[in-house]
């Protein structure tokens, strides 16, 4: 039975992890910030097979309460066997441009709350000696892009930061998964124009994040084609890249 | 952003879908539609053949996102979930605790809203009736109006014109029924094929009272002494067996080819092969449910099979006692045509009643073909066919129909003038527009 923490458990992607999780009787704390959607991710999951399910509220900007939340996680699993960091905003760049504190909340939201959650579970991890830490970034963060650079650093900033922490976790035998998903079709894009193509649904990208995590892979690109693509936007040269709109 | 169409893929009518992933959605969704001074209507696996699932404005709200369960007594058998829940996934949790849907339509990818709005009906229904009858309560969400709870004895008034009403009393938030006993989740099916359609009659007439399950399918394209031929299938679950999800390889239809694969050459060669490939003596096989109730969805998309044209489903009912001589004269219709596809089918339904006012089936016999969509079929074929279903004291699906004119609908279906009272003004269909305004 595998002991899964969740921070952002009612996002569509982390949703869809737990199902995967719960088909074979996870046990879940499961954190985010609205009680009601929690209370119907939890019910949804006992349905579906988990052998438990707690839950806390938390706004992941709250980092003074990210102690508790772990106090909470550990009197509900004893030990944890994952913990996956799936929170986070989609911002709009246009806005942000001529918006500094704007900027900064969606920079918090995306980057610095994640690091903090990060730190605190990578240390408690390395005490147990065991675990699988795996976060949520993005493709954005692979090159920072004229269309969404608060949103792309913001994540390029959680993977160099988790690129770092990952040797000291291995020596402890923790595992530290980089998530980078490209387009998913969640409540997050809805609304967006995106090339139909190129858009994967939440249950798909669960299935390879669930089987990354469990062969503790380091960076995982979901779908797999969304690491070619990068490879070629980082490849371009500057004196190109800075003429495109991408 | 991708637009969404019907089932049938006629009439082309893109509709723009407002992704609703929470209950709270459903209530903006019907805010924003009022702020407009608009229409607009739950769209949830878009499995509705016809204009019943499109909404009049062509803005619907996407239910599909309100896929989650919210509880269920492995003792007793009750599940309740949101109505954007499958069936798929309704048996990936139901089947391993040894339960099964009480009804169930000929494809598993239907949501439960969906399936309470159309009060599907399937190959029990003589025995079990429609799925309304085995629902408990339903939660609905309305424009003028708290969220309320409804079943047989709260807002029985709404509850009844809820079932099978279309999706237009209310956006249905969730849904509990009331689950079936099974020990295995193998099927002991009995296959027979039959020569004409007084021999399905007398199979059906004898068989029927000793199977959970019946359905036929039919060759439309066989004329003459051949008229009426097809193939008889019965089943029940097997007594003893393993309690398995299905997870059949599945193919997916990638691309809608520039004509319709379906014409006349190709229906009379399918036709005839299937024929012919079944036994003329009862044939036994025990095996997974997926293939013997859900045979289609082994193809994702087949939809797209009938090009870009799209294709129209013809399911009628004709009452018991004009069922031979009704069936025979649509099928006498039908082959003189030659307009049909190898996808007919011929099920004797039972009578018990469903709480629904606007439920489909009744005492009788169910024809269902499919039909590449063509200018011949509105002005030739269905016409004819109408008349027959008239003349019997029939009626159309609900949720196949592109094409009932608005004085068959209002005449065999009475009630829809309680359903209409009872409507939410802030959901109309294109179908509902068609047939009562």
């Amino acid at each position: 039975m595998t002991r899964v923490l969740i921070i952002g458990a009612t996002s569509a992607i982390a949703a869809a992890c737990a199902r995967r999780w719960a088909t074979d009787g996870a046990q879940f704390m499961l954190v985010g910030r609205d009680a009601g959607k929690l209370d119907a991710v939890a019910r949804d999951l006992s349905v579906r097979g988990a052998s438990a399910t707690a839950t806390f509220v938390l706004d992941a900007l709250d980092t003074d309460r990210h102690g508790d939340m772990l106090a909470a996680a550990v009197a509900a699993l004893g030990t944890i066997d994952v913990a996956l960091i799936a929170h986070g905003t989609l911002p709009n760049q246009q806005a942000c441009q001529d918006d500094v504190p704007q900027t900064l909340r969606e920079f918090a939201s995306n980057a610095t709350s994640v690091i903090a959650l990060v730190t605190l579970l990578a240390s408690h991890l390395e005490r147990q000696r065991h675990g699988a830490l795996a976060v949520i970034t993005s493709v954005a963060g692979d090159r920072g892009r004229p269309s969404n650079y608060v949103y792309g650093s913001a994540k390029a900033a959680v993977s160099t930061f988790c690129e770092g922490l990952r040797p000291r976790l291995f020596k402890a035998g923790v595992s530290l998964t980089d998530i980078r998903p490209g387009f998913v079709n969640t409540p997050m894009t809805a609304g967006l124009p995106l090339p139909a193509l190129l858009v994967a649904q939440p249950d798909a990208v669960a299935a390879r994040i669930v089987t990354g995590i469990a062969r503790r892979r380091d960076v995982l690109y979901v779908p797999a084609f969304w690491a070619l693509i990068l490879l070629v936007v980082r490849l371009l040269p500057r004196t190109i890249f800075k003429r495109l709109s991408l | 952003m991708p637009t969404l169409l019907s089932w049938g893929r006629y009439p082309h009518a893109p509709q723009t879908p407002t992704p609703c992933h929470w209950p709270d959605d459903l209530a903006s969704g019907l805010a924003a539609a009022r702020a407009r001074g608009a229409t607009t209507l739950a769209y949830g696996a878009g499995l509705s053949y016809g204009d019943s699932g499109l909404a009049a404005s062509d803005r619907v709200l996407h239910t599909a996102g309100l896929d989650r369960f919210l509880a269920a007594d492995w003792t007793t058998g009750r599940l309740t979930a949101q109505a954007g829940v499958t069936f798929e996934q309704i048996l990936s949790v139901a089947i391993p605790h040894g339960w099964y849907l009480p009804v169930s339509p000929g494809t598993k990818y239907v949501t439960l809203g969906g399936a309470i709005a159309n009060d599907v009906h399937g190959k029990n229904h003589h025995r079990q009736g429609t799925l309304g009858r085995h629902v408990l309560r339903l939660g609905l969400r309305r424009s003028d109006r708290a969220p309320l709870v409804c079943s047989a004895t709260e807002e029985t008034g709404l509850f009844q014109a809820t079932v099978g009403g279309l999706g237009l009393t209310g956006l249905i938030e969730w849904a509990e029924v009331q689950l079936t006993p099974i020990r295995s989740s193998h099927i002991r099916s009995v296959t027979q094929r039959f020569d004409t359609l007084d021999e399905f009659f007398a199979l059906s007439a004898t068989l029927d009272l000793q199977h959970e399950f019946c359905v036929s399918w039919i060759d439309c394209g066989a004329t003459g002494p051949s008229l009426g031929r097809g193939v008889y299938m019965a089943g029940d679950f097997a007594e003893h067996g393993p309690l398995e999800v299905a997870t059949p390889l599945r193919l997916t239809l990638p691309a809608t080819p520039p004509l319709s694969l379906v014409n006349r050459a190709t229906v009379r060669a399918f036709n005839a092969l299937y024929w012919r490939r079944a036994s003329r003596t009862p044939a036994v096989r025990t095996g997974s449910y997926d293939p013997f109730f859900y045979p289609l969805d082994a193809v994702l998309q087949w939809n797209r099979i009938y090009g870009p044209s799209g294709f129209q489903q013809y399911q009628c009912v004709i009452p018991e006692a004009q069922a031979r001589d009704g069936i025979g004269a649509l099928l006498h219709e039908i082959a003189a045509s030659g307009l049909g596809s190898p996808l007919a089918v011929l099920k004797r339904c039972g009578d018990l009643a469903s709480p629904g006012l606007l439920s489909f089936p009744m005492a009788g016999t169910t024809l269902a073909l499919d039909f590449p969509h063509s200018p011949r079929l509105t002005h030739e074929l269905f016409p004819r066919l109408d008349a027959v279903v008239r003349d019997a004291g029939g009626r159309l699906y609900p949720a196949k129909d592109a094409h009932m004119s608005a004085r068959d609908f209002q005449a065999s279906y009475p009630a829809w003038t309680t359903v209409e009272a009872l409507r939410d003004p802030q959901l109309l269909s294109r179908f509902w527009q068609r047939v009562t305004q």
